[in-house]
């Protein structure tokens, strides 16, 4: 499997796949591809593409709102670096946290909805906070082809296809404020997408992210529970099975 | 075009914890009350699936739109001000029952000291201990004389609590007993003690038990859910207005609420206002509602707003000193707290309500001596346990990255390990800390924004290093393994949150040179306007403000009932 299709979990399935490529009229010969369907497939468009799960097959919800595939890919390998997987349970990557980013960006959070957003616009001291006229889709867009391009300076390769060393090295150019991006700070940016991953992480199931609680169970954070008044006095810790607020829905 | 409706006794300008009091108060007495509120109308079973951090404490669900309304900032006169574009130090109310649906219920009475906080000072200290331009000054009413209206406000919404040896006198026990002490509240309240201090159970609207309270009001005992600041209450045990004033006010027939209703001006003539001016926000109708007595009780900041759109009062003038609306601005100096990482222990952090903890008074008010210090007042200093959402809490020990490998084990293993002692310090008044109008920025109407003109001084600066001194001590007391003080104090950033406890801007006061209030609330230059909320505070305690704003609400309705018996100035 080459590297670039383990982190491209967007066709789950090679009928998927086909059925994609069938109906866009394209074919694929021995030809090169190229533009969009090229990206999408990768190198080695015959070996079996990565799947998360039976869950994550049957999940309608891991399927993108907003992103382009390419924005979707950035923000995974990017989100994994936050968030990464190891010892205590799964990383970003598993718990689809990129889709959970995907969604939110696509709701009125992504365009500010309940932000105020009428100008003059000028400059400001830090302790007034963010003053760009900037989105969240347009901060985005912006942040996550500085990633791209910033990759592709320092090392000659998509963010996609750096080392974990060299990811981390990128990431860190943008906390610490290396990076020139337009209408905003890279910090601002790497702070935005760090937040936004944690949340993620943590948010209940039903925005995309958390796959199967996993977030919650690392931490040991018991989730939605109806009353805590028989354990509020324990003196030892109670772990309790977590329940989504899903529980509360009959399907 | 502008509708005239019928005219009532009296309007309310939006229904929170201020409102709803008032109308429940108004209407037992048989007079009608209209209350116009901007959100929407909210109902106990619309938290019945609420538990959900992103939506109501990351995305402010129940928070005022501010695509429509916002305040602008600036630390002082040389700055520009700009809007607040996101939410971060403050959260504002909106809908039926304002913030008082999603506050956490912490419940105290300021203490005598504030009342009469400079001739106090003076006394003990000398005139020069008060900076020449600290504008601290008495409120025209003391302890003593509020006492019954504390009384009034914990007894309607059942607090729960224990005798404070450090607090004014009362004349009543806490209607309910202290919620139930987690592990940490204990071990805060035995360091506290090993230590020579006063601990106490934080006073807390969370409700103990299940509570009938005087208008025959029955609520259930809280879950300790863990959902509870910045949410509604499912179960109801939490006071808020929408459970407790509101549909007592209704029973009796006297209350029409008017939801999506947005006043934006108060009409007035000669020394009277006649009614508000107000706005359908769905349909976009204009409507006039004439009142014999207009009370505002929109929060500090649209009170202080509405007045000077209005043109009602004088507005405050920071070179003159002159003028009183928008004068005496100030906040909650939450600082010096310490943070405590226990590697022995796990505790069950996710559970907890908005009001759990305990606390200690010793170093609060006047209850210390200032002498030696170079700051007056002082700080509740308290742990709370709220319930740790997972999304908002990712303690790690200093130097630990914020984020990758190392993060994300250490946030995790101190998930249930870490405890937080904060000081929740007073907060002084200064001649060049104010409230305006923004000559910028508008609302949805095209009124203009307020302007907060706000910083931190060297009184907050020292009060949080001695602060920190203390949180640190009492945390080292009990055990922790690491721990860390943040005692630094910058200037004032309205991008983390700290507290929705902006005071001042409509102060109370025996002076109308000095005062826009007298002890009723009522405003000195519009005898039947009235203007009760934490806007009337001339400085701030080490407290949270509901408590003495629920007491001075039940003030300002004894005072509207007078007017309108007796009409005139009430003092
Ligand atoms: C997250 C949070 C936690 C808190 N925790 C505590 C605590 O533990 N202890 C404590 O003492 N205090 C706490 N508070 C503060 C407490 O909620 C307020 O002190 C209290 O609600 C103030 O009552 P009020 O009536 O002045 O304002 P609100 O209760 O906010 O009511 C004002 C109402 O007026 C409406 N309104 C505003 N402008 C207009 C207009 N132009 N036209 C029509 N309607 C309008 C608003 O929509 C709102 O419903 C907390 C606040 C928040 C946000
Ligand atoms: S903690 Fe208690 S008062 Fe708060 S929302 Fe939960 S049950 Fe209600």
């Amino acid at each position: 499997m080459s590297e670039q299709e383990k982190k491209e979990p967007i066709l789950d399935k090679r009928s998927s796949r086909r059925t994609f490529i069938k109906n866009s009229g394209l074919t694929v010969g021995g030809i090169v591809l190229g533009g969009a369907l090229g990206s999408l497939l990768g190198k080695d468009s015959t070996t079996e593409t990565h799947v998360h799960s039976e869950a994550t097959a049957s999940n309608a919800n891991v399927a993108l709102m907003y992103f382009t595939p390419n924005q979707y890919r950035i923000t995974e390998a990017a989100a994994e670096r936050i968030f990464p997987a190891d010892d205590n349970g799964p990383g970003a990557k598993e718990l689809l946290v990129a889709y959970y980013i995907d969604h939110q960006l696509a709701s009125g959070w992504g365009t500010g909805a309940k932000e105020y957003t009428t100008g003059p616009f000028f400059p400001a001291e830090s302790t007034q906070g963010f003053q760009s006229s900037l989105n969240r889709q347009q901060i985005f867009e912006i942040g996550l082809n500085a990633f791209e391009n910033h990759s592709l300076k320092t090392y000659e390769k998509s963010f996609t296809e750096l080392s974990e060393d060299e990811q981390i090295a990128i990431l860190t150019d943008f906390s610490e404020g290396k990076v020139e991006l337009k209408g905003m700070t890279s910090t601002y940016f790497f702070n935005l997408f760090r937040s936004t991953t944690i949340e993620g992480v943590y948010a209940d199931p039903l925005y995309g992210g958390n796959k199967d609680m996993e977030g919650w169970k690392m931490k040991n954070f018991p989730g939605h529970q109806m009353s805590y008044v028989d354990i509020i006095e324990k003196e030892e810790f109670v772990k309790l099975e977590p329940m989504a607020l899903n529980s509360q829905h009959n399907h | 075009m502008v509708k005239t409706l019928q005219k009532t006794d009296v309007v309310l300008v939006g229904v929170g914890w201020t409102g709803g009091i008032l109308a429940a108060e108004l209407t037992k007495k048989g007079y009608k009350v209209v209350g116009l509120e901007r959100g929407k109308e909210r109902k106990t079973e619309d938290f019945l699936m609420g538990h959900d951090e992103l939506r109501y404490a990351q995305r402010f669900e129940m928070m005022q739109d501010l695509s429509k309304e916002t305040i602008t900032f600036r630390n002082n006169e040389k700055m520009r001000a700009l809007p607040m574009r996101q939410y971060g130090s403050f959260l504002l109310g909106d809908g039926l029952g304002g913030s008082g649906s999603h506050w956490n219920g912490m419940t105290f009475r300021f203490l005598p000291y504030d009342f009469q906080i400079k001739t106090l000072t003076e006394e003990r200290y000398g005139k020069n201990k008060i900076p020449q331009n600290m504008t601290i000054q008495d409120w025209g009413i003391t302890y003593d004389e509020l006492e019954p209206y504390f009384d009034k406000f914990e007894m309607m919404a059942g607090i729960s609590g224990e005798e404070n040896p450090l607090g004014g006198p009362r004349s009543n026990p806490y209607p309910t007993k202290p919620m139930l002490a987690p592990l940490p509240a204990k071990m805060f309240i035995e360091s506290s003690k090993n230590l020579g201090l006063n601990p106490i159970m934080i006073p807390s609207a969370n409700l103990s038990e299940s509570y009938t309270n005087p208008d025959g009001i029955s609520r259930a005992a809280c879950q300790y859910c863990g959902f509870c600041e910045k949410f509604g209450c499912e179960y109801g045990a939490k006071a808020d207005p929408v459970v407790t004033v509101i549909p007592v006010a209704r029973q009796t027939g006297n209350l029409e609420v008017r939801t999506h209703s947005n006043v934006v001006e108060i009409l007035h003539e000669g020394n009277k206002a006649t009614g508000v001016r107000y706005i359908d926000t769905q349909t976009g109708e204009e409507f006039i509602q004439p009142a014999d007595v207009v009370a505002i009780t929109s929060y500090v900041l649209n009170n202080t707003r509405l007045l000077l759109t209005s043109k009602m009062g004088k507005p405050y003038d920071p070179k003159t000193r002159t003028g009183v609306i928008g004068k005496n601005y100030a906040y909650q100096n939450e600082g010096g707290n310490t943070a405590g990482f226990f590697d022995d222990k796990e505790f069950n952090l996710f559970a907890g309500t908005g009001a759990l903890g305990a606390c200690i008074d010793d170093f609060n008010g006047d209850n210390f001596d200032h002498t030696s210090l170079n700051f007056i007042h002082g700080a509740n200093i308290a742990m709370s346990l709220t319930g740790n959402r997972p999304i908002a809490n990712n303690s790690v020990r200093p130097g630990t990255p914020s984020w990758g490998k190392e993060f994300k084990a250490e946030s995790l293993k101190y998930a249930n390990r870490n405890l937080y002692i904060y000081a929740q310090g007073g907060s002084m008044p200064y001649a060049h800390h104010f409230l305006d109008l923004d000559p910028t920025y508008k609302d949805q109407f095209g009124n203009p924004l307020l302007r907060i003109t706000f910083d931190w001084e060297e009184q907050d600066r020292k009060m949080n290093e001695f602060m920190g001194g203390q949180t640190s001590k009492i945390m080292k007391e009990m055990g922790a393994t690491d721990l860390v003080t943040y005692s630094e104090r910058g200037t004032y950033d309205i991008v983390p949150y700290q507290s929705t406890h902006n005071t001042g801007g409509v102060i109370m006061g025996d002076n109308p040179e000095t005062s826009a209030l007298n002890s009723y609330l009522q405003m000195w230059d519009f005898e039947n306007v009235f203007v009760p909320g934490a806007s009337a505070f001339p400085h701030n305690s080490g407290y949270n403000p509901t408590g003495t704003v629920g007491a001075l609400s039940y003030r300002a309705a004894e005072g509207i009932d007078k007017y309108l018996k007796n009409g005139g100035s009430l003092v």
